[in-house]
C-alpha cells in the first residue's frame, strides 16, 4: 500500500480526500492528512454565518472515515523530498506521493501598529472568534479593505454592534468584481446599512491608545485607537480587522526547492503536478501554469484532477470560470466573464434603477453580437442565463436582459421599452422623460442635455443610454465643436499640430466652414497658444481672443477689468506687498484677498490696464494669467520651513512648479498646490494636480476641483522624488492639453477617459502610447519660451495702443462708469440694479 | 443704413485702427459705438451697451457668423447678435440700435444724425 500525506485539511484539502477515498474502492492509498488548525475541515465560504448565530458544527466539512489518519494542529515545518518525509512537530511521515493544499494567508500591509491588541485578519474560525471576545463592550471598528472578504467583515462587526467603517484603497468597494457605476450602486446598500465607507484612500498607520499627540510614534504594545488615512484623516476604532488580499501559502514548498509562481503560490502544470513528480499542489495554493485562483471552485476542480491523476487516469484542470456569484450583506453581486471590458473595442450596455436599485452592465463584442461579460448588482437573477450565453449570442435583446422583472419592460425594444420614470442617470436622479423633454426643448447632444438636465455629470455611465435616447428621438449625433468645425477639440489640436497650421484663417478655410464664434474662436486660440505660437495678442490671433484674453485681464459686470498680478506659491515680500498697495492706492482700485492665494484689483478701465502694468512690471510682477485658460496658482502652505510638522519645503516647490507651467494655456483653467504633510493645509486634493509631501518625497493627486462639482483628486504616484513628480506633472499637463474636450477640467477628462486613471498612469509612467518623448519636449518648448504677456505688452507701443476707451477719444474715460464707496472702498455704482443683500445692514458690524 | 438718410457724419479714426474680426468703441455726439469689421472687409456699427448686461461692452465681442449672418458675442455672457440687424440671436426680443457706417478716404465715418 502507497502512502499518501496531504498538508492542509481546509476546503479544497478535504474534497480531495473525499474524492480519492470515494474512488480508491482497491484501497490502493493510505492517507495521512497534516493540519494546521486546530479543528477538521469546515466551510469556509460560509465562515461569516458564524456571526449569524450558525455553530462551528453546522461548518463543519468532516466525515468520519477511518481510511483517514487526520491530525490536527499539526502542521508540516518541513519537507524533505530526498528522504521523502513530511516533517512536523510530533514527527516524521513518509510519502510516497505529497499534496499540497495549504490555501492562503491574509496579506496584512506593512502599517504601523498592524501587531496592536485588537487587530485581527479573517480567515478561520478562530480569528472569528477572537474577534468576537475583543469586541465584547467595544463600540467602533474598522476594515482595512472593501473586497468581498472586507465587506463580509463589515457585516460581522456591524452584526456584532459596532459602529463600523470600511476603507478601501481603490476608487470603489469590490474593484476587482465590479466597475465604478456598479461600485457606487453597492456602496448605496453598503451605507444604508450604516456602514461608513471610504474609497480612495489607504491606511497609514494603525494607532494604540493612550498615544497623545496625533501623528506620535505608536507603542505597539497597546490595544488599538484608530486609523490614520493616507488623506490625513481618523477613523477611530476599538476593533480593527485586516482584509487587504490574500497570498497563496507557498512557505513549506518553497523551501523545500519546489519552483513557484512569478506571483507566489506552488507552480503546477495542468495536471496540478509541481516541480517534483511526487508532489501536487491544489486549491488556493496552487499556482496552475503560474496562475492563482481565489475561489473555491477552481480549488475543487484540481481536488478532481489529482485524485484521479493518483489512481492512475489523465485528467487535466479545465480552466475556472472566475464568475462569482454573492449574497454579500443580503445584497445580491455577480461578474462573469470579462466584466471589465478589457477585449478590443467591445461595447458596455448599462442599466440602473434606484428605485429597484439595480445595477446591471453587459459587456458585448465590438460588433455588439457576442457576450463577453458583465457585472449585476442588487440583482442577479439574470445571472445563470447570462453566464451560460458569455462566448455566444446574446440570448435577447441587452436591456431586456438587464431589467429586473418587476421592471416592466417587456420583451426587447431596449431603451426604447423603458418606462418614462425610469431612471437613466442614478447618480443625478434624472428619469428617461426629462431627458426626453430636454431633447426635444432642443439639446442636441451629449453636453447640452448634461448642461440642460446634470444627466451624465458624475460617474458617466449613463452617457451610453443619452447617446441611444437622443438617437431614438431622431438626433444626428455629432462631436462637433459648433456649427464651424466638425470637429472635437482633441481632433483640431491634432489637425493643427500635424500640419504645422498657424492660423485660424487657414483652419476655418481648409477644415470648417463660416468665420467662427465665441466657443470655436477661444478654443482654437488656445489650441495655437498651445503649440507655442508666441504672444498671443499678434497678428490674427488678436481677434481670436475673449475679451479676457484679449486685454490681459477678468472682465467685470460694469465693464472694467481686474487685475492679478502673479504671487508665486503665495509667498511675497513686504515691498512688493507695499507696491500693490500703493498701485491701488494711486488707481483707485478696490482691493481683495482672493482664494488662490493672491491679490485681485478691481475696478480698472482699459486706458488704465497698460498704465497700472507699467508700475506692476517694474516692480517686478508679471501676469497672473486669471484671465487665461491657463496655470492659475499653485497654492502652498508654509511647509517645513517653519511648521513644526512639515516634512518637505513645500512653497519651495509650489514657487518653482507656478514658475514653471506659468502661462501654459490649456483646454480649461489648471489649479495646483502642495502642502508639506499629510495635514494638508494647502487644499492640494482639491486641485488638478495636488501635492502632498511624505517623508520619502512627494505624493501626487490629479484630477480634483472646486467648482460646480467639487472633486477630490485621485492618488496618481507616491513617494515620488522632485525630479519625477516634475516629469509626471508635465506629461499629465501636456496629455490634458492635447485630448481634453474645450472647457473640460482634468477632473471630468479623467472621468470621461476610457480607462481612467489606470490608463493615464499607462501612458504617463510607461509611455503606453509611445508618446512621453514628444510630451517631455512640448513642455521644454513651453517652459524655454516663455514669456510675460504684460512685460511684453508695455513695452510695445503698437500693442498698447488697443487700450483705450474709445478710438476716436483716447484721453476720455467711460463715462457710464462710476463708483460708489462701500466698506471703504469702491465698487460698482448700479444704482437700482445693486444685488440685495439681504439682512446685512442689520448685522451690527463695527467697521 | 444707406447713405441717403444720414445728413451728418463723424469722422472716427483711420481704417486700420478696426481690425478684422475685432471691434473698437467711439464716442459720437455723447452716445457709445461699437465698430466692427468682419473678415471680408464688411464695417458695422451697433450700440455699445450690451443691452442685457446693461454695460458698454460690446465692441470687446468676439466677431464670427452664425449660418450667413455676421455676428458679435457680447463678452459678459455671450449671447450673439446680427450685426446686419442688431437682433439678438439667442434672446428673442432683444435688440440693439444699429448706425450707418462706412469707409471715406481711409477714414470710418459713422452717421450721427
Ligand atoms: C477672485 C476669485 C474669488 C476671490 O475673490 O477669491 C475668483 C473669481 C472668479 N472666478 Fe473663481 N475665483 C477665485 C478662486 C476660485 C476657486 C478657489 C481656488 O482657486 O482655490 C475656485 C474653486 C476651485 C476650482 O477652480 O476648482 C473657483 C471656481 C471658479 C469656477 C468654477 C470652475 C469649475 O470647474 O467648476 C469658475 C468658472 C470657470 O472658470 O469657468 C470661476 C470663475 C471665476 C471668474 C473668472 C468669473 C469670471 O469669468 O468673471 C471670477 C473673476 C475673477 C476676476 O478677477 O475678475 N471660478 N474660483 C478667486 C481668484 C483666485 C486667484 O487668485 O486666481
Ligand atoms: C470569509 C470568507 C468568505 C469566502 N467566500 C467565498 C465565496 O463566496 N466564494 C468562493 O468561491 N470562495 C470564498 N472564499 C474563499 C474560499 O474559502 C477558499 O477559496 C477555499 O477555502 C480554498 O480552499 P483551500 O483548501 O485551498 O484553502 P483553505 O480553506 O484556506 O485551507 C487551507 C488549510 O491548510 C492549512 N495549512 C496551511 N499551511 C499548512 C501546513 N504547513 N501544514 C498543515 N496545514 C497547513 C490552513 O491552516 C488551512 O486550514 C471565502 C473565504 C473567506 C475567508
Ligand atoms: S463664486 Fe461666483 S461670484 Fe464669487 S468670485 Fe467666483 S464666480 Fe464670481
Ligand atoms: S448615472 Fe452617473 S452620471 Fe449619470
Amino acid at each position: 500500500m502507497k502512502h499518501l500525506v496531504v498538508v492542509g485539511n481546509g476546503m479544497v484539502g478535504q474534497r480531495f480526500v473525499e474524492a480519492l477515498r470515494s474512488r480508491d474502492t482497491s484501497g490502493e492509498w493510505r492517507v495521512t492528512v497534516l493540519a494546521e488548525e486546530g479543528r477538521a475541515a469546515y466551510d469556509r465560504v460560509r465562515l461569516s454565518a458564524f456571526f449569524d448565530g450558525v455553530s462551528a458544527e453546522e461548518l463543519s466539512l468532516h466525515t468520519a472515515d477511518d481510511g483517514v489518519d487526520l491530525r490536527l494542529g499539526e502542521p508540516v515545518v518541513r519537507v524533505d523530498r530526498e528522504r521523502r518525509v513530511a516533517v512536523t512537530g510530533g514527527g516524521e511521515y513518509p510519502y510516497d506521493a505529497l499534496v499540497f493544499a495549504t490555501g492562503s494567508y491574509p496579506f496584512v500591509p506593512p502599517v504601523d501598529g498592524a501587531d496592536l491588541r485588537g487587530v485581527f485578519v479573517y480567515r478561520t474560525l478562530d480569528d472569528l472568534e477572537a474577534i468576537r471576545d475583543h469586541a465584547k463592550g467595544r463600540r467602533t471598528g474598522a476594515v482595512i479593505g472593501g473586497g468581498l472578504l472586507g465587506l463580509e467583515a463589515a457585516n460581522a462587526l456591524r452584526l456584532l454592534g459596532l459602529s463600523t467603517h470600511v476603507v478601501e484603497f481603490a476608487p470603489r468597494l469590490m474593484p476587482v468584481q465590479v466597475d465604478e457605476a456598479g461600485g457606487a450602486m453597492l456602496r448605496r446598500y453598503v451605507e444604508e446599512l450604516d456602514v461608513k465607507v471610504h474609497t480612495g484612500t489607504g491606511t497609514t498607520a494603525i494607532r494604540p491608545r493612550n498615544d497623545g499627540d496625533f501623528g506620535r510614534q505608536a507603542d505597539s504594545r497597546g490595544s488599538v485607537y484608530g486609523l490614520v488615512l493616507s488623506d490625513g484623516s481618523w477613523i477611530q476604532a476599538d476593533v480593527v480587522v485586516v482584509a487587504a488580499g490574500i497570498r497563496p501559502r507557498d512557505d513549506v514548498a518553497r523551501a523545500a526547492g519546489l519552483d513557484v509562481g512569478e506571483r507566489g503560490g506552488i507552480l503546477v502544470d495542468t495536471a496540478c503536478r509541481t516541480s517534483d513528480e511526487r508532489i501536487w499542489a491544489i486549491g488556493e495554493c496552487a499556482a496552475v501554469e503560474g496562475r492563482c485562483y481565489g475561489l473555491v471552485a477552481p480549488g475543487y476542480a484540481m481536488a478532481e484532477v489529482v485524485a484521479d491523476r493518483l489512481l492512475g487516469g489523465q485528467a487535466t484542470f479545465p480552466g475556472a470560470d472566475m464568475s462569482t456569484k454573492l449574497k454579500l450583506l443580503g445584497v445580491d453581486v455577480a461578474s462573469f466573464g470579462d466584466a471589465h471590458g478589457t477585449a478590443e473595442g467591445c461595447l458596455d450596455v448599462t442599466f440602473t434603477d434606484p428605485a429597484t436599485r439595480v445595477y446591471a452592465k453587459l459587456v458585448l463584442s465590438d460588433d455588439a453580437k457576442t457576450l463577453l461579460g458583465g457585472v449585476l448588482v442588487g440583482d442577479a437573477s439574470a445571472y445563470p442565463t447570462l453566464r451560460a450565453s458569455v462566448g455566444g449570442p446574446l440570448p435577447g435583446p441587452p436591456l431586456a436582459l438587464l431589467a429586473p422583472e418587476s421592471g416592466g419592460m417587456g420583451t426587447g425594444a431596449g431603451i426604447a421599452a423603458l418606462p418614462g420614470s425610469a431612471q437613466v442617470c442614478s447618480c443625478n436622479a434624472v428619469t428617461k422623460d426629462q431627458i426626453v423633454d430636454a431633447i426635444h426643448e432642443g439639446c442636441t447632444d451629449v453636453p447640452a442635455i448634461k448642461a440642460c438636465t446634470r444627466a451624465g455629470t458624475s460617474c458617466g455611465s449613463c452617457v451610453p443610454m443619452l447617446k441611444q435616447l437622443l438617437a431614438i428621438s431622431g438626433v444626428q449625433m455629432s462631436k462637433a465643436l459648433c456649427e464651424h468645425f466638425d470637429h472635437s477639440r482633441q481632433e483640431l489640436f491634432e489637425i493643427v499640430r500635424v500640419r504645422g497650421i498657424r492660423t485660424f484663417s487657414q483652419l476655418v478655410t481648409e477644415h470648417g466652414r463660416g468665420r467662427g464664434c465665441d466657443i470655436c474662436k477661444p478654443a482654437v486660440a488656445s489650441i495655437l497658444a498651445s503649440l507655442g505660437n508666441g504672444y498671443v495678442l499678434d497678428g490674427e490671433q488678436a481677434a481670436l481672443q475673449d475679451t479676457n484674453d484679449h486685454f490681459l485681464a477678468n472682465i467685470q459686470r460694469d465693464g472694467t477689468y481686474s487685475v492679478v498680478p502673479r504671487i508665486p506659491g503665495g509667498e511675497i515680500t513686504p515691498d512688493k506687498l507695499i507696491v500693490i498697495g500703493e498701485v491701488a492706492r494711486d488707481f483707485n482700485l478696490y482691493t481683495k484677498i482672493t482664494g488662490g492665494q493672491r491679490i485681485d484689483l478691481f475696478g480698472a478701465r482699459v486706458e488704465q490696464l497698460p498704465q497700472i502694468w507699467r508700475r506692476l512690471v517694474d516692480a517686478g510682477f508679471e501676469s497672473g494669467h486669471a484671465y487665461g485658460k491657463a496655470l492659475r496658482t499653485v497654492k502652498s502652505c508654509v511647509g517645513s520651513t517653519w511648521c513644526r510638522y512639515g516634512v518637505q519645503d513645500s512653497v519651495g516647490l509650489a514657487v518653482a512648479l507656478e514658475l514653471r507651467y506659468r502661462g501654459l494655456r490649456a483646454p480649461h483653467k489648471i489649479k495646483s498646490a502642495v502642502s508639506g504633510c499629510a495635514r494638508e493645509c494647502a487644499e492640494a486634493r482639491s486641485k488638478d494636480f495636488g501635492i502632498i509631501a511624505t517623508d520619502k518625497g512627494w505624493n501626487l493627486y490629479v484630477g480634483g476641483n472646486g467648482g460646480f462639482r467639487p472633486r477630490h483628486a485621485d492618488l496618481f504616484a507616491s513617494d515620488l522624488s522632485t525630479e519625477d513628480l516634475v516629469r509626471y506633472v508635465d506629461r499629465f499637463l501636456m496629455f490634458y492639453i492635447r485630448t481634453a474636450d474645450r472647457l473640460q477640467r482634468t477632473a471630468a477628462w479623467i472621468e470621461a477617459m476610457e480607462g481612467g486613471l489606470d490608463h493615464l498612469r499607462a501612458v504617463i509612467v510607461d509611455d503606453s502610447l509611445g508618446i512621453c518623448a514628444e510630451l517631455d519636449a512640448a513642455m521644454a518648448r513651453h517652459v524655454e519660451s516663455y514669456e510675460d504677456e504684460w512685460r511684453a505688452t508695455v513695452e510695445d507701443p503698437e500693442r498698447m495702443r488697443r487700450f483705450t476707451s474709445f478710438v476716436n477719444a483716447p484721453d476720455t474715460p467711460d463715462p457710464s462708469i462710476t463708483f460708489e464707496v462701500e466698506r471703504g472702498q469702491p465698487v460698482p455704482a448700479m444704482g437700482e440694479r445693486r444685488p440685495v443683500v439681504l439682512g446685512l445692514p442689520t448685522m451690527g458690524v463695527r467697521q | 443704413m444707406t447713405d441717403t438718410l444720414t445728413e451728418r457724419w463723424e469722422v472716427i479714426c483711420p481704417q486700420q485702427r478696426v481690425e478684422p474680426e475685432r471691434g473698437v468703441a467711439a464716442l459720437v455726439g455723447g452716445a457709445q459705438v461699437a465698430i466692427f469689421r468682419t473678415y471680408d472687409g464688411g464695417l458695422f456699427a451697433i450700440d455699445n451697451r450690451d443691452p442685457i448686461a446693461g454695460a458698454n461692452v460690446m465692441s470687446r465681442g468676439i466677431v464670427g457668423s452664425r449660418g450667413d449672418a455676421p455676428t458679435v458675442a457680447s463678452p459678459l455672457h455671450k449671447q450673439v447678435y446680427d450685426l446686419r440687424t442688431g437682433e439678438c440671436l439667442d434672446v428673442p426680443g432683444v435688440a440693439v440700435r444699429t448706425y450707418p457706417v462706412r469707409v471715406r478716404d481711409g477714414m470710418v465715418e459713422v452717421g450721427a444724425g
